[in-house]
Parts: structure tokens; sequence; C-alpha cells
């Protein structure tokens, strides 16, 4: 027999913890991601800069994890930005990895963490050759 | 209509879907432990986990679980199982579900990061899918005949710490799980590393690439209960992993494990198939 106590002190915990996701979430996301990398990520160098290899490797890349929102071509899907920005265009290639490490979740930008670090760098390769 | 023929309908019901082409990837490369990478919004992961079981003193046996995992927001993910099993010699049965929730609840990348989970899960003692291991469960729930008597509505949490560092994860699982007819708390652990082949990614288009394959290794047990807790009684895993993630395809994983204690099985072999649909509802609105 199911303690009904129990049960609603358990759901309680369960909902209680959604909710204080959900907020933490709302205090920390301000959208601006620009002004949240640090100095030190944002003056590194691509490790791949020049390398024509890593611009090729990096579209291969884009195509199998950013293109599905993104587009082929970079151009942007549904409401989801196109990458020949002059935002884009602007960032530092530190920025960008930046950006592909941590994300920008509260505008629906998921973390690449997943990918190693070499190939955030190929992907930021091929970002800059768009541009 | 049997409740098995009913989740055959219901999945068969996402059959055209997989026939699309839909330049999907997965990314797990464990059976039991979570890491902190959540699903990508919008998208659908369909999965299949099964494990093979050999016990001497009792009947070979499949368990599976059917999953779908959607990325509701950046930070949450949902995944929905049903679990069913065979026992040669027996028969095979519908076992019950699972509902879970993840919940990143930092928003960058750190060190280490917190990932929260909950699950309520509707099963029956007959259940082998072996999705985790917690409190005292071993090698004798699995010796009797198929008996679906028990009912098992149990809630699960679990604290999920993950990290990534030059190309490696890390991710420790701290788990809790209470069958909510009066049983106690029981706990339980997972670790787990692994790391791609290869760090770079080849600038040709190769569906066997280095990249493509991860290789890890996974550690999980029991923890006894509120009254019992610690070692004592208690069953754990030791199985390297290997996930091969196909280029615009699925993700077969498998995993041959081994028990470390007398109350864990011998040997149990895991495989796993994923396949992800980017921007599925996008996909249904027809929006893509």
């Amino acid at each position: 027999m199911i303690d009904t106590k129990k049960l609603i002190l358990l759901l309680s915990l369960i909902v209680s913890l959604m909710i204080s996701s959900a907020l933490l979430f709302g205090a920390v996301g301000d959208g601006l991601w620009m002004i949240k990398v640090p100095d030190k990520a944002r003056n590194r160098q691509n490790p791949f800069d020049g390398e024509p290899t890593a611009v090729a490797a990096g579209a291969k890349l884009f195509r199998q994890n950013c293109a599905s929102c993104h587009g082929d071509d970079a151009t942007g899907l549904s409401n989801r930005p196109s990458l020949h920005s002059e935002r884009v265009r602007a960032a530092s290639p530190g920025e960008l990895e930046w950006l592909l490490k941590n994300g920008s979740m509260k505008n629906g930008m998921p973390s690449w963490s997943r990918l190693p670090e070499q190939q955030r760098w190929q992907i930021v390769s091929y970002l800059k050759s768009l541009q | 209509m049997s409740r098995s023929l009913k989740a055959i309908a219901v999945l068969l019901g996402f059959a055209p879907l997989l026939l699309a082409p839909l330049n999907a990837r997965a990314q797990e490369n464990y059976f039991v432990t979570y890491t902190h990478h959540m699903e990508e919004p919008g998208n659908l992961e369909f999965a299949t986990k099964s494990v093979s079981g050999f016990p001497q003193a009792g009947n070979a046996f499949w368990g599976n679980a059917i999953e779908l995992e959607y990325g509701v927001k950046t930070w949450w993910t949902s995944e929905f199982y049903l679990d069913s099993q065979t026992t040669a010699n027996e028969s095979s049965v519908f076992t019950g579900f699972r509902f879970e929730n993840r919940f990143r609840p930092l928003l960058q990348e750190h060190w280490i990061n917190p990932v929260l989970y909950a699950e309520f899960e509707d099963i029956n003692s007959a259940d082998k899918a072996l999705l985790e291991v917690v409190g005292h469960d071993g090698i004798e729930d699995f010796l009797g005949r198929n008996d679906r008597s028990e009912k098992k509505r149990e809630v699960e949490l679990k604290l999920i710490l993950s990290s990534n560092f030059k190309g490696w994860n890390v991710a420790e699982n701290m788990i809790a799980e209470k069958n909510i007819a009066g049983e106690p708390w029981e706990f339980g652990y997972a670790v787990a590393v692994s790391r791609p082949l290869s760090l770079v990614a080849s600038a040709n288009e190769c569906r066997f690439c280095r990249e493509n394959f991860a290789l890890g290794a996974e550690l999980y047990g029991g923890l006894g209960d509120r009254y019992s807790f610690g070692l004592h009684d208690t069953s754990h895993y030791l199985a390297p992993t290997m996930a091969f993630h196909m280029p615009s395809g699925p993700t077969f994983s498998v995993s041959p494990t081994a028990g470390l204690n007398s109350n864990s099985h011998g040997f149990l072999l895991r495989f796993g198939v994923s396949y992800e649909i980017n921007q599925f509802v996008s996909r249904l609105k027809g929006k893509r």
C-alpha cells in the first residue's frame, strides 16, 4: 500500500528541484554572451590558424553538429541566427571557441563541450572562413 | 491488444521518421553513467539499450529498454523508457516504463558540472534492464522464474557530476532510489571515463575515422540502503565501453561487463543503438 504522505513529499521534492533549477537558470542567463567571455579566453589564438585542412574538417564538423539549426550554408534556419553576421565577423577566435564550449543556453545555443577542444577550434576555423 | 503490442505499435509509428535523412548524431558513450551532456533542444533521440546475461544457476536473459530522449531546453532533457525482457525457457514480458528528467543548473562549463536527475519508474519484479544497480541488487534477483507480481513504483534521484578535460570525459553519479510502497532508500554509484580515439577531426568524409570511435570504462554498483549502508551484500560491475558514432547515422555501443563479486553476474553483454532526429517538432510541423 502506498503511503500517500510520503508520495506527496517525494513529488514535492522533485517539483522543488525542477523549480529551483529553473530559477537558477533565470538568474544566470542574460543572453549577452560576449561580455561574459573572460579576457584569457578572448585572447586565445586558434592553434589551427592558417591550416586549410582545419577549415575542411571544421566544415565537416559543422555539417554534423551545427547545420540542423544554422543551415548547411550557415545562413540560419527558422529563428536560428545566420552566422554570416557582423557579430561573428567581429568576434575573436577565442570568443567563438568560448561560445562553442559554453553555449548561450538562455538563447537556445547548447554547449558543445562534448566535442574535444581541437574540434571546436576546427569549427572556429570554418566559421572564420565564411566571413 | 496486449500492452506489448501497443508499445510496438507506438514505436512503428516513428518508423517513417527514421527513414528520412536526418543528419543526426547521438552523444552517449556509457550505458549506466550519465554525463552533463544534454540533448540538444528540439532533438529527439531514439535508442535501445539491451543487456544479455547468462547466470549459471538460472536461465539466460535479454533485457531491453527502448528510450525516447527529448531536448526540452538546453538545460532540460526528458526521457521515457519502455522496458521488456526475454528469459530463455520462460517468457517474454513487458516490464514497465520509466520517466526521467535531467536539469543542468549551471549554464556554463566548469571544472565539475552538476546535473540534477529525477525519475519515476513503474516496473515489476521481472524487469531485467539493469539500467542502474542500487541497494542490495544482485544475481539472486535474476534466478527465479519470471514473476510480475511485485510492482515497483520507485522514485530515483541522482546527482550527476561530470567534467571534460583534454578530450577526456569523467563522470560520477550518486544514486538514491526509493520504492514508494514504503521500502527504505537504496543507494548506488556509477563512475565512468571515456575519450575519442582522435581529438582532431579528419578533413575527409570518412565513416571509420578515429574521431568517430570512443573508448572508455564504467564502474557501478550498489551501496546498500538506509539501514545497511555500505558494500556488504551488494553487487558491482566493471565494464569497458566502446562507441561508434556513424556520421549522419546511428551510434552503436557495446560493453562487455564483468561482475566484481559473488553477488554480481559473472558476465553481462550490453549493446546499444541510438539515433537522433534533429529538430523533431519542427519536422512534425513541416517547418523543415
